[in-house]
C-alpha cells in the first residue's frame, strides 16, 4: 500500500510540476501576477510530493519488501540498515527518483529563498524547473518505475553488489547528483534571462550562491568517488579517466569556470553573454553525463542500439532541453548588450584566461570521451581514448592555469599592474623555489620534472596566502593593524583564498603519488618480512572471519619503523553471500607522509602459507581529497559572505536560513 | 555516476577472476629495468575486455595473458615500440590506450590545441576591440562632434602650452 502511495505521489508531482512549467511562464509573459504566483506553492508542493514518493521506496527497502522488483533486484534482508538505505539510490531506478529528488529540493528552494527576486524572473525560473522535472519524472514513470510489483513475491533479494557497500559509496552519488542538478538553477535562471531579454550585474548576483553550492556539493561528490575507488579498488589509484569519471568532471570543469566568469559579471557587467553561454553548457554536460552513464552507450555502442528505449528517451531530453536552449540563446543574443571594458592585463583578463583554459580543458575532456563512440557509430573503427591521452593533453592545459592563479586576485580591475602584482608574491616565489630546492636536495629518485610539479602546488598555496596577507598588511602594518584588517575582510575573500589554497594542496598531493609512489608485489608466508618506504611488514598469517553478510580472509601485518611498532594492517579479501562476489578491502596505515597500503591476494598453492601481496607507500596522497574538502570549505566560507545577499533590508533574517539566499 | 561503471563493470570483472591483484608475484621479471619498462608499457594498453582499463591495473584473465605476453616480447629483446606493434597487428590499435595520431585521429588530437588557439585568438580581438571602441553606444562620432573634438582638444593643447 504504502509503496502504490509512492507511485502516486509521483504520478501526482508530475501533474504539479506541469503546472508549474506552464502557468508561471505564461503569466510572466502576459504580466498576469495570479498566475505567476502558482510558481512558488507548485514547487514545493512538487518537493513535498517526490519526498513522499522517495521514503515509500525506502520503506520498501527498509522492511525488505521483494514483492517490489527494484527491492528484490537490488537488496537483502542480510544488509545492514545503512546499505538497504543506500541501496535505494544504487540501482538506476532508484537513482533516476534522487535525480528527481535533487531537482525538487532546488526548486523548492528558490521558491522558498527567491522572495527578492523579481517576480517575472522566478516565475520563469521556476517553469523551466518545472519542466526539467517533468522531462525526468516521465522517463521514470514510463520507463524506469522503480514501484512495479513482482507477483508472487520472492522470500529474498538478490542483494546490493557488494563493491557498492560502503559508507562513502553510500554517500557519493546524493553529492554528485546535488551537483549535477544543482546546475540545474543556473540554466534555469540563463533561460529566463533569455525569455526577458534581459540581463544585468544583478542576475549574476543572483546565479552565483547557486552555482557555488552546485559546485560545492559536486566537488566532494567527485573526490567521494575517487577516494571510495582508492581504498576499495585495492590498487592504490584515485582516478582513471574512465568515460563515468569524466561524464561527472565536465560539469565540474565547465561550472568552475562559470562561477568565475560570474564574478566578473557581477562586479563589471562583462562578459555576460559568455557567462549565459556558459550556464547552458553547464547543465548541459550534466544532462549529457546522465544519458552517457544512463543509457549504456559507453559499455559499447550495440548495448545501446539493443536495448534503446531509455537511451532514447534520455536523448530526447538531452536535445530538447540543449537544444531549445542554444536555439533560444542564438535568438536572443543579439540584443544583449555587453559593457565594461578592460585591458588584457587586468582582473576580468586573468578570469578570461581562466576560462579559457578551463573550458578548452572541459572540451578536451570531452572530446576525448565521445571520440571513440562517434568513430565507432560512424566508420566502425574501435579505438581507445585513455588515461595517456588526457595525462598528455589535459595537462598542459592545466600548466598555465596553475601559474597565473596567483596573479588574478592581485591585479585590480580594468587595469592591472603585473610588476606590482609580481612584486607582491615575492615571498610566495622564494619559498615555492626554497621548497623546490628542498625536494630536488632531499629525493633522489621519480622524474626529474616532478619537484617542478610540486613547487607548481607549493606556488599556488602560499601565493593564495599571500593574498590574505597582503590584504591584511601583513608585514608594512603594526600587528594589531593587521589582525583588525584581516578580520575585516569579507568572507568571500578568504573563500577564495582557502578553495585555492585547496587547488594548491590538490596538486602537490596529485604529483607527489604520481611521482614518488613505491610498490612491491611478492609472495609472503607467515614470518616473512617485507621493506618498504622505510617501513618493515612482517606477514603474521591469515585467518578466516565471519561478518553480518560476508566471510572474509584476513591477513596480519605488523608494521614497524626503525625497529619500533607501527601499527598492523588488516587487509582482508571477502566473499559476500548475497550476491556472492568478492572484494578487497585495502589495510591502510595514515601517516603525515603519505599513506601505506597493503593488499592481500591469493593464497599461492605451492608456497605452504603463502600469499600474494602487494605493498604501496602512496606519498601525500592524502592531500588530494583534503585538498577537496578545503575546496569546499573555501566555498562554504565564500557563501556565508552576506554581500552574495542582495537586498540588505531584510538581511536579518535571512541570517537564520540554512540556504543561500537568491 | 561512477558508481554506475563500477556497478555494471566491476562484477564482470570480479566474476571472471577470483584473483584480488592485477600483476601478480609470479609475472613479475627479475631484472628490474625490464619489469620497469613491462609496467610502463602494460600502463598503456588496453585490457581488451574491461571499460578503458589498462592490462596493468586490471585482474582480468586476459589482462594478465597480454602481461605475460608484454614481458615475453621484452625478455626476447624486443623494444618498447616493437612490442606495440605486435600487439596491434594481433588486436587492432583498440588495444593502445593512447590512440595513434592518424587520419582517423586528427580531430581528437588537434581539438584541445584547436579550441584553444581559436578561442585565444577571438578573445584577444573581443579584448582589443572593446578597448578602442566604447562598448556602449558604440558609433563612430558624427563629423561636427569630430569638430567640436578637434576645437577642444587645440584649446587644452594652447592651455598646457600656456601654462609651461
Amino acid at each position: 500500500m504504502i509503496v502504490e502511495t509512492g507511485h502516486f505521489a509521483l504520478v501526482l508531482a508530475l501533474a504539479v510540476a506541469v503546472l508549474q512549467a506552464i502557468l508561471p511562464a505564461w503569466g510572466a509573459h502576459v504580466r498576469d501576477e495570479r498566475l505567476m504566483a502558482v510558481g512558488p506553492p507548485a514547487a514545493v508542493t512538487q518537493l513535498v510530493l517526490v519526498v513522499g514518493a522517495f521514503l515509500a521506496l525506502t520503506y520498501a527497502y527498509v522492511v525488505s519488501d521483494f514483492s517490489v522488483e527494484n527491492v528484490y533486484l537490488n537488496s537483502h534482508s542480510a544488509k545492514p540498515l545503512l546499505y538497504r538505505i543506500s541501496g535505494v539510490w544504487g540501482n538506476h531506478e532508484g537513482s533516476m527518483l534522487l535525480w528527481v529528488l535533487m531537482l525538487a529540493l532546488f526548486g523548492a528552494a528558490v521558491a522558498v529563498f527567491g522572495h527578492r527576486l523579481p517576480q517575472t524572473l522566478r516565475a520563469n525560473v521556476l517553469a523551466v524547473q518545472g519542466a526539467v522535472a517533468v522531462a525526468f519524472m516521465l522517463f521514470i514513470l514510463l520507463t524506469s518505475n522503480p514501484f512495479s510489483r513482482l507477483a508472487p513475491a520472492p522470500a529474498e533479494g538478490l542483494g546490493l553488489n557488494p563493491i557498492l557497500q560502503d559508507p562513502a559509496l553510500a554517500f557519493h552519488p546524493p553529492f554528485l547528483y546535488a551537483g549535477y542538478v544543482g546546475f540545474s538553477i543556473a540554466f534555469a535562471f540563463a533561460i529566463a534571462a533569455l525569455i526577458e531579454g534581459r540581463v544585468d550585474a544583478a542576475w549574476a548576483r543572483w546565479v552565483r550562491p547557486w552555482t557555488l553550492a552546485a559546485w560545492m556539493m559536486l566537488t566532494l561528490g567527485i573526490s567521494m568517488g575517487s577516494w571510495w575507488a582508492y581504498y576499495e579498488l585495492g590498487w592504490g589509484g584515485w582516478w582513471f579517466w574512465d568515460p563515468v569519471e569524466n561524464a561527472s568532471f565536465m560539469p565540474w570543469l565547465a561550472g568552475t569556470a562559470l562561477l568565475h566568469s560570474a564574478v566578473v559579471m557581477e562586479k563589471r557587467e562583462a562578459l555576460k553573454i559568455w557567462t549565459l553561454l556558459l550556464a547552458i553548457l553547464t547543465f548541459s554536460l550534466s544532462l549529457m553525463g546522465a544519458f552517457l552513464v544512463r543509457s549504456g552507450v559507453l559499455t559499447s555502442v550495440h548495448a545501446f542500439a539493443v536495448d534503446p528505449a531509455r537511451g532514447v528517451f534520455i536523448l530526447g531530453i538531452l536535445v530538447l532541453f540543449i537544444g531549445g536552449a542554444l536555439a533560444l540563446f542564438a535568438l536572443r543574443v543579439g540584443e544583449l548588450r555587453q559593457g565594461g571594458l578592460f585591458a588584457p592585463i587586468s582582473r576580468e583578463g586573468s578570469l578570461v584566461l581562466n576560462n579559457l583554459l578551463l573550458t578548452t580543458a572541459c572540451a578536451t575532456v570531452l572530446v576525448g570521451t565521445l571520440y571513440p563512440l562517434a568513430l565507432e557509430a560512424l566508420t566502425g573503427d574501435k579505438i581507445s581514448v585513455g588515461s595517456p591521452y588526457f595525462n598528455m593533453t589535459f595537462g598542459p592545459l592545466m600548466l598555465p592555469l596553475l601559474v597565473a592563479l596567483p596573479f588574478g586576485p592581485f591585479l585590480a580591475w580594468k587595469r592591472g599592474d603585473l610588476v606590482a602584482a609580481a612584486q607582491r608574491l615575492w615571498l610566495a616565489a622564494v619559498t615555492t623555489l626554497l621548497v623546490t630546492m628542498a625536494v630536488y636536495a632531499v629525493v633522489h629518485r621519480g622524474p626529474w620534472l616532478a619537484p617542478l610539479g610540486i613547487a607548481l602546488g607549493v606556488w599556488v598555496m602560499t601565493g593564495s596566502l599571500a593574498e590574505l596577507a597582503s590584504r591584511s598588511k601583513l608585514g608594512q602594518a603594526p600587528l594589531p593593524e593587521s589582525w583588525r584588517r584581516l578580520k575585516g575582510l569579507p568572507r568571500s575573500a578568504f573563500g577564495t583564498a582557502v578553495a585555492h589554497f585547496g587547488v594548491g594542496m590538490m596538486v602537490v598531493g596529485i604529483i607527489g603519488t604520481s611521482a614518488y609512489q613505491s610498490e612491491r608485489i611478492l609472495v609472503m608466508k607467515p614470518g616473512d618480512q617485507a621493506e618498504i618506504a622505510g617501513y618493515t611488514l612482517t606477514f603474521k598469517g591469515a585467518a578466516p572471519q565471519r561478518g553480518p553478510n560476508y566471510r572474509e580472509e584476513v591477513g596480519v601485518f605488523e608494521v614497524t619503523r626503525d625497529g619500533q611498532p607501527v601499527t598492523s594492517l588488516m587487509p582482508s579479501k571477502r566473499l559476500y553471500d548475497a550476491p556472492p562476489q568478492p572484494t578487497t578491502e585495502a589495510g591502510i596505515h595514515v601517516s603525515w607522509r603519505g599513506d601505506l597500503y597493503a593488499v592481500l591476494g591469493d593464497a599461492q598453492s605451492n608456497t605452504e602459507g603463502g600469499y600474494a601481496v602487494r605493498l604501496y607507500f602512496n606519498p601525500l596522497v592524502r592531500l588530494i581529497w583534503l585538498g577537496a574538502v578545503v575546496m569546499f570549505l573555501g566555498g562554504l566560507l565564500s557563501l556565508s559572505d552576506r554581500r552574495l545577499r542582495v537586498g540588505a533590508p531584510k538581511r536579518a533574517r535571512m541570517q537564520t536560513s540554512p540556504m543561500p539566499a537568491e | 555516476m561512477k558508481l554506475v561503471l563500477r556497478w555494471f563493470l566491476i562484477p564482470i570483472l570480479l566474476l571472471t577472476s577470483a584473483v584480488a591483484l592485477a600483476v601478480e608475484p609470479d609475472e613479475v621479471l627479475s631484472d628490474p629495468a625490464l619489469e620497469a619498462r613491462a609496467r610502463a608499457l602494460s600502463a598503456e594498453l588496453r585490457c581488451l575486455v574491461c571499460q578503458n582499463q589498462s592490462i596493468d591495473d586490471s585482474n582480468a584473465p586476459l589482462a594478465r595473458d597480454l602481461r605475460i605476453l608484454v614481458r615475453e616480447r621484452i625478455a626476447a629483446g624486443d623494444t618498447d615500440e616493437q612490442v606495440k606493434r605486435f600487439l596491434v597487428e594481433r588486436y587492432g590499435s583498440f588495444v593502445l590506450l593512447k590512440p595513434p595520431f592518424d587520419a582517423r585521429t586528427l580531430l581528437l588530437w588537434l581539438t584541445p590545441l584547436v579550441v584553444l588557439i581559436g578561442a585565444g585568438v577571438f578573445l584577444v580581438r573581443y579584448i582589443r576591440a572593446s578597448g578602442t571602441v566604447p562598448a556602449e553606444n558604440s558609433r563612430a562620432l558624427t563629423k561636427e562632434e569630430e569638430e567640436k573634438l578637434r576645437a577642444l582638444l587645440a584649446e587644452e593643447k594652447f592651455q598646457k602650452s600656456a601654462e609651461t
